[in-house]
């Protein structure tokens, strides 16, 4: 008979074997994991105790002259969802969007976020919170589980759009931003996109600090073990006075227009309006598809900062560097006079002075004053384009500003080369429509300030934005160190003249442009420019009146235009796009601007007794 | 021959003749027949788990080893009062108990609660409480007492086999598809070691054994994802680093950081700092080994195995074959449970929510583990039961 028992001890001493020897393999990798590979271990284990995380530096912030802060740190909240922390994530994202709305978009950026990250990752559930929102999250937190809120930094601009173009925006760092240096990948990192912002970049941004901690395997924080705190982006200071800016810009009004306003001694800006403008905050959390698509079509292009990127013919303020051209190149003298019958033959084809009667004999000075056309078209073609060019860039016309700004266009003297660099010819008649600034002819509005601060001043002047960085004052900023414009200061004399007489002199140009000041007077020269040209037939009708026109073909209105007339301390210049007649549109504006300029001057404010500003005698002869 | 003469009473009668024949079976004297040795033994393992469970709550009884100490204290109670039941009545109770197993079982399936992935869960009176935990110890004694019945001899017969069988393969897929392929793997197991200790014979086992492969092949290509998932991670641990892979790559870093002396009690490096996944469940040998270093996972071990081989030597104890069979297969379930968790976060296996017995926190674990070792320990009290019919003489 088989022994059950039998079969059973010795099968179960079978079993203890293999009981036995599984155990004691398992002791024997045990020794193994702990000792032999342990060294090799323990490195993992310290690399998992702490965790280096890179600090996102405060960027620098951005003042004006005075110190008012154009674009400054504040601190934000962002809610965070701890995928791990919490058993219904649908609920609660479904409650959090009861506090704090969530439209599409950041339910399709959650969904996402949540299935590429792993559970122990936070997914950002609203970026930008504000402190009401803030308030009621944690008030609601027993029932968000998962939900905590992060202490951020964005950047706020407290005069939006007064400063937008100036001093730019800053958006989210792409992907060939964070290719090009990786510290852009930390949260919180933003890079400039535009103005100062962009420019200055590598002032701004600082250089990230670190922290390292003792972490979880959550990635939650336990403790700090060693911090490097990051350098702070630096400040930097701007030659901006965001008072007269402000000024400028309501003067402007909602014509679409742009003005600058440079102190002519040293060049720098003092205030540089673009209208219309744009919010420059909304970059930061990320402009919208349909706000951006209403800025790109706006005809007024509220994106483009036309200081600097606007190209416009300079019309007749472009006179005065013509008549410096001519002057050095011997091809007339100031005396010089020519008859103005209303009209100029060249070449078979008419050219019309603005004055259809003519001016009669005018010499240079006169042809400033009135802005005779016919004088000008004369002079251009005896002198030709070189000397025009030549003289026109050494006062900052047609050549590349060196001022902190991007997209800065440089505009264009032509010449007959330059021409034929562009695949045609120069005809005779294109050198007579240069020499009132017509035809190719374009500048952009700080190159007309530019150029009439070096006209009032005799200084070779550099625009610049800006006056300090971290307190360390820009070697621009003297008044002192400019050196001399290579031009004659007696050719000059003879357009400052001429400029006077515009303003102040009956019959000059530009009446309205004088000052209501008893002992300051200002200097300046107006600018009709066509955008379109105006037919023979219509013109001759008699009929013609460009206010008749469409607003986009309207002609620009410009002045240029300096004061004091006898110790030149500011110049300013005025383009409103299609604002018809330089004369009515713009030189009232300009004179506005200056008054305000001269009024704000810290010289003609009331001084503390005992006390006496010491004024520099910049303006040379 | 005494064995024939007892045969020929049928076993009713010579139960009640050794009933009678051994004064020494009114409860007091049972107690005292309860292996002390070996209970103590269960306290110093669960003494272990109190002291590990400690520091997985961060140096405080509060979440874990408190709870977990009042639960071994029912279960210790427990485990006592099983001990003491005559394996007359485990026998008239088995197929109850077996039956209620396979129907909680099935009721998981249709309702059960959901956690990590898979429905193991039911809630009984408010506590959370697994039934393929239940299931192994329904199985034990149900096999125990079917081979009991039928006896070494009737092994021989193959038909006498096809009942056992499905009554362990009923379990085995329930299991399988709540799905929890560690457990349902354990108790298949079991299963087969109750059927080989039992005497089936060496042909049956090799026609058995021979289309395994294929059948794994099959099994293989039913899985579910996250199980082929598991047994990918186990193989290739690297490739995903921060995902399943993480708990084993944690798990062995925590390990390796220990050494061989450890990095202290509560000191623990990565265990203290949450590196460690479920560090109070499956992961707690990983925290033990990175506290008390090789010298205390060895340790561990050793008392694991003390209890393996004790609880196997008390069913070799027994003179009737379901003492035995209940003995082993207690002693089974532990071992499996042991071998097949430290293996897991030694990363020998792929990772599977099987918990250390006593030590890890979970009460469904630690009671359903000492109701096992009541029965191991009734097994022990009631050794000297003979089996009637089948009387053995080489003792």
């Amino acid at each position: 008979m088989r022994s059950g028992r039998g079969v059973f001890t010795r099968r179960a001493l079978v079993v203890m074997a293999v009981q036995a020897g599984v155990l004691g393999a398992l002791g024997r990798r045990l020794y193994n994991i702990q000792t032999v590979e342990g060294d090799h271990l323990r490195q993992l284990a310290e690399r998992n105790r702490t965790s280096k995380r890179l600090l996102a530096p405060a960027r620098g912030t951005i003042h004006d002259r005075f110190g008012v802060a154009l674009a400054d740190n504040k601190v934000s909240w962002r809610a965070l969802l701890m995928p791990e922390e919490t058993t219904d994530i649908a609920a609660v994202i479904d409650r959090f969007s009861q506090i704090v709305p969530l439209d599409e978009h950041d339910h399709a950026r959650i969904e996402r976020d949540l299935k590429h990250v792993h559970k122990y990752v936070p997914v950002t559930l609203h970026e930008f919170l504000s402190w009401d929102d803030m308030a009621r999250i944690e008030l609601n937190a027993p029932s968000l589980p998962g939900v905590l809120v992060d202490v951020g930094s964005t950047r706020l601009y407290p005069f939006q759009d007064l400063t937008a173009h100036l001093v730019g925006y800053v958006a989210p760092p792409n992907e060939e931003d964070v290719a090009k240096d990786t510290t852009l990948s930390l949260p919180g990192m933003r890079v400039g996109r535009a103005g100062i912002e962009q420019t200055q970049e590598a002032l701004l941004r600082g250089d990230p600090g670190s922290v390292e901690m003792e972490v979880n395997a959550l990635g939650r924080v336990i403790g700090e073990i060693d911090r490097v705190e990051g350098q702070q982006g630096e400040d930097v200071r701007l030659t901006l006075d965001v008072g007269l800016q402000g000024k400028v810009l309501e003067y402007l009004g909602d014509r679409v227009a742009s003005s600058v306003v440079m102190d002519c001694r040293n060049g720098e800006v003092l205030a540089m309006v673009s209208t219309p403008s744009f919010d420059p905050s909304l970059f930061d959390s990320g402009v919208s598809h349909a706000q951006w698509n209403e800025w790109a079509n706006d005809p007024r292009t509220p994106l483009v900062d036309k200081a600097v990127s606007g190209l416009y013919p300079p019309g007749s303020t472009f006179k005065p560097a013509v008549a410096l051209g001519a002057l050095k190149a011997g091809a007339v003298t100031a005396q010089d006079r020519f008859n103005c019958p209303g009209y100029f033959d060249m070449g078979g084809v008419r050219f019309h002075c603005w004055n259809r009667w003519g001016h009669g004999m005018v010499n240079m000075r006169d042809a400033l004053k009135y802005s005779c056309d016919v004088y000008f078209y004369e002079v251009a073609r005896r002198c030709g384009m070189d000397p025009v060019k030549a003289v026109g860039n050494a006062m900052g016309l047609g050549v590349k500003l060196d001022i902190e700004l991007p997209h800065v266009r440089s505009g264009v003297i032509p010449t007959p080369e330059w021409r034929q660099q562009h695949g045609f010819h120069w005809n005779g008649g294109d050198t007579v429509n240069a020499g009132i600034g017509q035809g190719f002819v374009q500048v952009t509005p700080l190159a007309l300030a530019t150029y009439v601060s070096r006209i009032a001043s005799g200084r070779n002047v550099q625009p610049h934005l800006i006056r300090a960085t971290n307190d360390q004052m820009s070697s621009l900023a003297s008044l002192d160190a400019v050196p001399v414009v290579d031009v004659p200061k007696e050719h000059l004399d003879v357009i400052r003249g001429g400029m006077f007489a515009v303003v102040n002199e009956p019959h000059g140009s530009a009446p309205k442009a004088r000052l209501d000041l008893p002992d300051v007077q200002m200097a300046g020269k107006t600018g009709s420019a066509q955008v379109r040209r105006v037919s023979r037939a219509l013109r001759e009708s008699g009929h013609f009146n460009s206010m008749n026109l469409p607003w986009e073909y309207r002609p620009h209105a410009l002045f240029i235009c300096f004061a004091p007339y006898d110790n030149p301390r500011y110049a300013v210049s005025v383009v409103v796009e299609h604002g018809n007649a330089g004369a009515d549109e713009a030189a009232p504006l300009a004179k506005q601007i200056m008054m305000e300029a001269l009024a704000r001057d810290p010289a003609n404010q009331p001084q503390p007794t005992g006390q006496t500003v010491a004024q520099k005698e910049p303006v040379q002869g | 021959m005494r064995g024939g003469v007892v045969n020929a009473f049928g076993f009713l009668k010579s139960d009640k003749r050794l009933l009678r024949a051994e004064p020494d079976f009114r409860p007091m004297a049972r107690l005292l027949q309860v292996n002390w040795l070996y209970v103590l033994l269960v306290c110093l393992l669960a003494g272990v788990g109190y002291i590990a469970l400690y520091s997985a709550g961060g140096g405080s009884a509060k979440p874990f080893a408190g709870p977990q100490m009042v639960r071994f204290g029912f279960g210790l109670v427990m485990m006592i009062a099983v001990a003491l039941v005559s394996p007359r009545i485990l026998r008239m109770v088995s197929v109850p108990i077996y039956l209620l197993s396979i129907a909680l079982l099935g009721l998981v399936l249709r309702m059960g609660h959901v956690g990590k992935g898979a429905e193991r869960w039911i809630n009984l009176a408010g506590m959370q409480f697994q039934p393929s935990e239940f299931a192994k110890i329904g199985l034990v004694l149900m096999l125990a007492t079917w081979f009991h019945r039928i006896g070494n001899e009737r092994m021989g017969n193959p038909l006498r086999l096809v009942i056992p069988a499905i009554l362990t393969l009923l379990p085995v897929v329930l299991v399988l598809k709540e799905p929890n392929l560690g457990t349902a793997t354990i108790i298949g197991v079991i299963g087969a070691t109750l059927f080989f200790a039992a005497g089936m014979r060496l042909w049956q086992i090799v026609l058995l054994v021979a289309p395994i492969p294929f059948l794994g092949k099959f099994i293989y290509g039913h899985l579910h994802d996250y199980q082929k998932a598991r047994i990918d991670t186990f193989l290739h641990p690297e490739h995903d680093p921060l995902g399943a892979g993480y708990n084993i790559i944690q798990s062995k870093i925590a390990l390796g950081s220990g050494g061989m002396w450890g990095e202290g009690y509560l000191h623990g490096s990565q265990g203290q700092l949450n590196f460690l996944p479920e560090k109070q469940t499956d992961f707690i040998f990983t925290m033990i080994g990175e506290e008390w270093g090789f010298a205390g996972g060895i340790a561990v071990i050793g008392l694991l195995m003390v209890l393996t081989l004790g609880a196997t030597l008390i069913a070799i104890r027994s003179r009737n074959q379901f003492g035995r069979l209940l003995g082993l297969g207690i002693a089974m379930d532990f071992f499996l449970y042991c071998a097949v968790n430290l293996s897991m976060v030694m990363g020998a296996i792929p990772v599977g929510g099987v918990p250390l017995p006593l030590i890890s926190y979970g009460g469904s674990a630690m009671l359903t583990m000492m109701f096992g070792f009541g029965l191991l320990m009734s097994a022990w009290v009631h050794r000297n039961e003979r089996d009637p019919g089948f009387e053995d003489e080489d003792d």
